[in-house]
């Protein structure tokens, strides 16, 4: 669990309910995220999150982990695991990179304008699974996917604002996985779950023997 | 507004006015200046309103302001009603002294909380004794009876249910944040939670002290105390319009009258490490280095009793 800024204690409530994961760890040094085998970045605020990963010399560490271990990005997360985003502060923010997508931040506005809505993500929890109850703040969308390997996981079911139904808000790419939403703020644990599951398989395919954690 | 959504260490940009002790009325800030500082920053952004006056957030929320402050450093507007915050869709914090307050706050619709501290005075003593008092008010009331409660509620002159509810969670059912005299990265993390013992840092005042306790707070505000170090040449480097520095991180941008005052950082950027890094006394030294000379700061003994702006809030 990235820990550097954010919402990251909520996901640990969330993952210590999972008994697949022996542990969640902090992850706040590059020693921590060495010993972990899958990473989840949380929401909150990107271009912060960014700065004191560098500041930490964290930065490239999390870039090379990214590139072959398992992280799912949640909201700022999401942008941080993006190639492109856009409405980023003049001059740019750094990105880890990784995901083969673009993304437009704060699509749908400021802290008045979050919502919540149901999703049905039938390739994530089943066809006839119970919706997805997801929680929008400030949140970010997919614009753009830039490869074929990318896996739309879910989509707006209702236009919002001046955003349309059908707009990206979930996807899979390999050992990666992003949400522009917040699974951490609801107690339904079934997108964590898969994410677990995600990150078991990968572990499988690797030689690393370490503990299974987040 | 939901608290949950309200997220830890919250990094946003809060427009306030730096009260300087002339006299005078201190009002919400031109909202003309918070539409351009909300069109330069990407982050979110929170803006000062007096203490009931509702208009003044009326106008923040049409122009869409992230989060409002309902702020004893203003000038109240009201000097017996807070605004009825469940009439809004933009979130609140407000500040709070202790207990009774907080779920005074929380129970006329307040998103999130902060310690009152001493705004302006760079001291910390206020933010810590306001914390500790909410905290131990908690504790007191985490040992009690419901028929206890009911007459605890009464002591407190806070609503029982919200009482109830922090005894249960050992917590405010809020997020609370520090804020009110933060002028280190040493302040902020001795704000922040620490897990057994943690210790003063020796770098900035030659003493070690060792503390067994927690003080709690989620997220830290830092303000004067940070943008108004001692260093002139820094100083006049950094006075001139917010769009010559954006940073990404937590800028407080002080108004001063008809002007916009920011401090380019040397201290703001540690102090946000020392908010991540709370617990880590290596790191909280690193970045406690070379931050030149720090706000002068007030003691609080000096201030009179009428300038203590801790006092406003009912």
């Amino acid at each position: 669990m990235l820990a550097l800024q954010g919402a990251f204690i909520e996901h640990v409530h969330i993952l210590k309910r999972l008994p697949e994961v022996a542990e969640a760890i902090l992850v706040r040094t590059q020693e921590q995220l060495e010993s972990v085998d899958a990473l989840i970045i949380p929401g909150g605020e990107s271009t912060a999150m960014a700065l004191i990963a560098e500041r930490c010399g964290l930065f490239e560490p999390l870039r090379k982990f990214t590139r072959s271990k398992p992280t799912w990005g949640t909201c700022a997360g999401m942008i941080l695991l993006a190639n492109e985003a856009s409405k980023t502060k003049k001059g740019g923010q750094q990105l880890l990179g990784g995901l083969d997508i673009a993304v437009n931040r704060n699509q749908f506005g400021s802290q008045v304008d979050s919502f919540e809505t149901d999703l049905h993500m039938s390739a994530v929890l089943g066809e006839s699974a119970p919706p997805f109850h997801a929680v929008f703040i400030r949140a970010p969308i997919v614009t753009a996917l830039n490869s074929e390997d990318v896996q739309v996981l879910a989509k707006l079911e209702h236009q919002v604002g001046q955003t349309d139904t059908e707009t990206i808000v979930a996807v899979r790419q390999g050992h990666l996985m992003a949400t522009a939403f917040h699974p951490e703020l609801t107690p339904d644990d079934r997108l964590h779950s898969y994410f677990v599951r995600l990150a078991q398989d990968y572990k499988g395919k690797s030689q690393d023997v370490v503990t299974m954690a987040n | 507004m939901d608290p949950r959504e309200v997220n830890r260490t919250l990094i946003f940009v809060c427009i306030g006015h730096y009260v300087v002790v002339i006299g005078g009325v201190a009002r919400m800030s031109d909202p003309k200046m918070i539409k351009e500082i909300k069109a330069a920053v990407t982050i979110p952004v929170m803006a000062k309103v007096r203490i009931g006056h509702f208009v003044e957030a009326q106008i923040l929320e049409a122009i869409g302001i992230d989060y409002i402050d309902e702020s004893e450093v203003l000038t109240p507007a009201d000097e017996l009603h807070h605004i009825n915050k469940h009439n809004f869709k933009v979130p609140y914090v407000c500040g709070a002294k202790n207990l009774g307050e907080a779920l005074r706050r929380i129970s006329e619709g307040a998103a999130f909380i902060r310690t009152k501290g001493e705004a302006g005075t760079g001291n910390v003593v206020e933010a810590v004794r306001h914390i500790r008092t909410v905290n131990s008010e908690i504790r007191r009331a985490a040992s009690m009876g419901d028929e206890e409660l009911f007459a605890y509620a009464k002591e407190l002159q806070a609503p029982y249910h919200l009482l109830k509810e922090s005894a249960r969670l050992g917590r405010l059912p809020v997020v609370n944040f520090a804020a009110g005299g933060v002028a280190t990265p040493a302040d902020a993390a001795l704000m922040m939670v620490w897990h057994g013992h943690f210790i003063l840092a020796k770098v900035l005042w030659e003493v070690r002290v060792l503390w067994k306790g927690q003080l709690g707070c989620d997220g830290v505000f830092v303000g004067s105390g940070i943008f108004k170090s001692g260093d002139p040449a820094k100083r006049a480097r950094a006075i001139g319009t917010f769009r010559r520095f954006i940073s990404p991180i937590l800028i407080p941008i002080s108004i001063n009258y008809s002007h916009v005052t920011y401090m380019s950082p040397p201290s703001s950027v540690p102090t946000v490490q020392a908010v991540t890094h709370y617990n880590d006394a290596k790191v909280l030294a690193n970045v406690s280095e070379d931050l030149g000379e720090a706000m002068v700061g007030i003691n609080i003994s000096d201030l009179s009793e009428d300038q203590k702006l801790a006092k406003r809030g009912w």
